[in-house]
């Protein structure tokens, strides 16, 4: 399977017999050829290296350049106003964001605590020989597209629950003070509420399969100590386990918030798409990305465009922040172990 | 047996039984969808999906120019980004391991990994579509390739780095260059790990819509014109599955079937690969 001329060129360099036959001349050529090979070999590696970082410099400096002219317009005022109307070319980005962070928020609320059950159920309770077809199923729900959480979303679940809890949210919180405006108004089906579950769904197998792996990489003889003091189970996952795992865990979770942030078809296929800031959660909302997805091919106006980009760069600023901790932390816990 | 014994014993009972229902759960949302879109997508399909055209509303067709298209897409940029993931992770397993430059691109990369992939359509739109004048499928495969190359470099360094140094020390001795102990000695050691990285990759984009949205558009008609827009899998997913007409919603749904399957078959034989050179 070698390819033959390449064999030649390294024959050539290491075998004395055939380096006569050549003569010296012809060593110095090949050895010059090689030593060409060599450098540009490492010049290339180290240019597409390098042309990682150009990418997040291109994604950045692309960002900006879009969104100056809406930013130059509306200022810092872009992040607190409400308006969005094409017609009048005014644009404010506070619906967006704030859909997007209360999907998010809703969507770890949810993700986290079954996560992490999850992984204390696949680390301490399950047989050893359903472990991995269960951690590889789990993981499956994040191999699926995004488009096809956003259909299925729209078709099976949004009017599931019309139909079954979000009347009983309203029957049940109707009446208290507060819990009564968070469940406010008629059962859409869509709307903040549905996309925040269904990102919980898709948050789900980040946050169970690092909180699995941290778990795992915990000393067993931690755990044995604790068993040989009489701890159960759950006192030996809330007192050994989790306390040891802490970063680690933070850090899948701060990395499910991160996908949660920026997922884009899932939401918008069931958040309905209405720019404003509604204090119930089940009326129809917008995120960052939901917007930008809906609106970006049919904007007219260089006004619209720029402010649809200036949407990404804020979507891009928050995520990268978010991910750049849960890196951190990782980091962090990966030095510990190894 | 003392309350405080009953308790504790209590609480146990609980976590571990949530901690099930937690599990179940989990796989109850898998099946639920899996379920939901076998259910949908086998009565969608027929062999009209994979050889005639999108039709206009109301009318009979398939999905062949998406089809097609997202077979473009997917193995153009598969084509462009992976030579630059190898190198790249090449670069910092084996000629940088411990540079400073080494673990920035690392950080930087990870952070690509997971980043908002509506974004880089973003990017690609000012930079490739907004010169252009014109949404086109070179565009799209561009977009999809920024999104290969972080994954590509991740799988590339990760599987370099387990290469034992012993292999590298034999081939250096023998008076091999390095480029060479990398390309012939290296690679072929972390071939399986590598080859895994790029079918993940693949699955990873095949179901990509987001960053399709505004470079490649879409094209209701058969168009294998890389200048001009061209259809894809998803896109045509999304757009019939918001409309409102019976037909689109269904052909949808036996293109949500397609996708699905592919990326699960995928990530699946990349398991499989991955599985296998760690027992061997």
């Amino acid at each position: 399977m070698q390819p033959i001329r390449r064999r030649s060129v390294v024959d050539v360099a290491l075998q004395g017999d055939v380096v006569e036959a050549y003569g010296v001349a012809a060593r110095a050529k090949a050895l010059n050829r090689l030593r060409t090979v060599d450098v540009v070999f490492r010049v290339l590696t180290r240019a597409a290296a390098l042309g990682v970082l150009v990418i997040l410099g291109g994604v950045i400096i692309s960002l900006i350049d879009g969104s100056l002219p809406a930013l130059r317009t509306f200022g810092l005022n872009f992040l607190v106003e409400e308006r969005w109307n094409p017609v009048t070319e005014k644009f404010g980005a506070l619906a967006p964001i704030y859909g997007t962070l209360v999907t998010s928020f809703i969507a770890m609320l949810i993700a986290v605590p079954i996560g992490l059950l999850i992984a204390v159920f696949l680390t301490e309770l399950c047989p050893m020989w359903l472990r991995r077809p269960i951690g590889i199923a789990i993981e499956l729900l994040a191999g699926i597209p995004s488009i096809i959480y956003g259909i299925w979303g729209l078709f099976v679940f949004a009017p599931f629950l019309q139909e079954t809890l979000q009347p009983f949210l309203i029957a049940v919180f109707g009446d208290i003070p507060v819990l009564s405006t968070l469940f406010a108004g008629p059962p859409y089906g869509i709307g903040i509420l549905t996309a925040g579950l269904i990102l919980a769904i898709m948050v789900l197998p980040f946050v169970t399969s690092i909180s699995r792996d941290v778990f795992d990489a915990v000393p067993p003889v931690l755990k044995e100590a604790a068993y040989g003091i009489g701890c159960t189970t759950w006192e030996v996952v809330r007192y050994v386990v989790l306390p040891y795992a802490r970063v680690g865990v933070i850090g899948g979770v701060m990395l499910g918030l991160g996908r949660a942030l920026g997922e884009t078809m899932a939401v918008t296929f069931v958040i309905g798409n209405a720019h404003r800031v509604s204090s119930s959660l089940l009326a129809p909302g917008t995120t960052i990305s939901a917007t930008i997805a809906n609106e970006f091919t049919e904007a007219v106006g260089d006004l619209y465009t720029s402010s649809l980009i200036a949407l990404g760069l804020i979507l891009f600023v928050i995520t990268f922040i978010v991910l750049a901790i849960a890196r951190y932390m990782l980091l962090r816990i990966e030095r510990r172990i190894g | 047996m003392t309350p405080l014994y009953a308790a504790r014993r209590r609480r146990n009972r609980t976590m571990m039984g949530l901690s099930l229902a937690a599990t179940l759960t989990g796989l109850g949302w898998l099946v639920a969808i899996l379920a939901v879109l076998l259910w949908e997508g086998v009565s969608g399909l027929s062999l009209a999906v994979f050889t005639e055209m999108t039709p206009p509303p109301g009318a009979a067709g398939g999905l062949l120019n998406p089809i097609i298209g997202s077979l473009i897409l997917t193995i153009l940029a598969v084509l462009i980004g992976t030579p630059i993931g190898i190198l790249a992770g090449t670069y910092m397993a084996e000629y940088g391991r411990h540079d400073r430059m080494t673990s920035v691109v690392r950080f930087i990369n990870d952070i690509l990994l997971s980043a908002p992939s509506i974004v880089v359509g973003l990017f690609i739109y000012e930079v490739m579509v907004a010169p252009m004048g014109h949404f086109s499928g070179l565009a799209g495969a561009v977009a999809l390739a920024v999104i290969v190359i972080p994954v590509v470099v991740r799988t590339t360094e990760d599987m370099l780095i387990l290469v034992p140094n012993q292999l590298r020390e034999a081939a250096a001795a023998l008076g091999t260059p390095r480029a060479f102990v990398i390309t012939t000695v290296c690679y072929r050691a972390a071939k399986a790990g590598m080859i895994t990285g790029v079918l993940l990759a693949t699955a990873r984009i095949s179901g990509e819509t987001a960053p399709l949205l505004f470079t490649a558009l879409n094209n209701q008609f058969w168009s294998t014109n890389l200048n001009a827009p061209m259809a894809s899998l998803p896109t045509v997913i999304f757009q019939f599955a918001l409309s409102p007409y019976k037909d689109w919603q269904v052909l949808a749904w036996a293109g949500a079937l397609i996708i699905t399957f592919t990326v699960l078959a995928l990530s699946i034989v990349a398991r499989a690969l991955a599985a296998s050179r760690t027992q061997s």
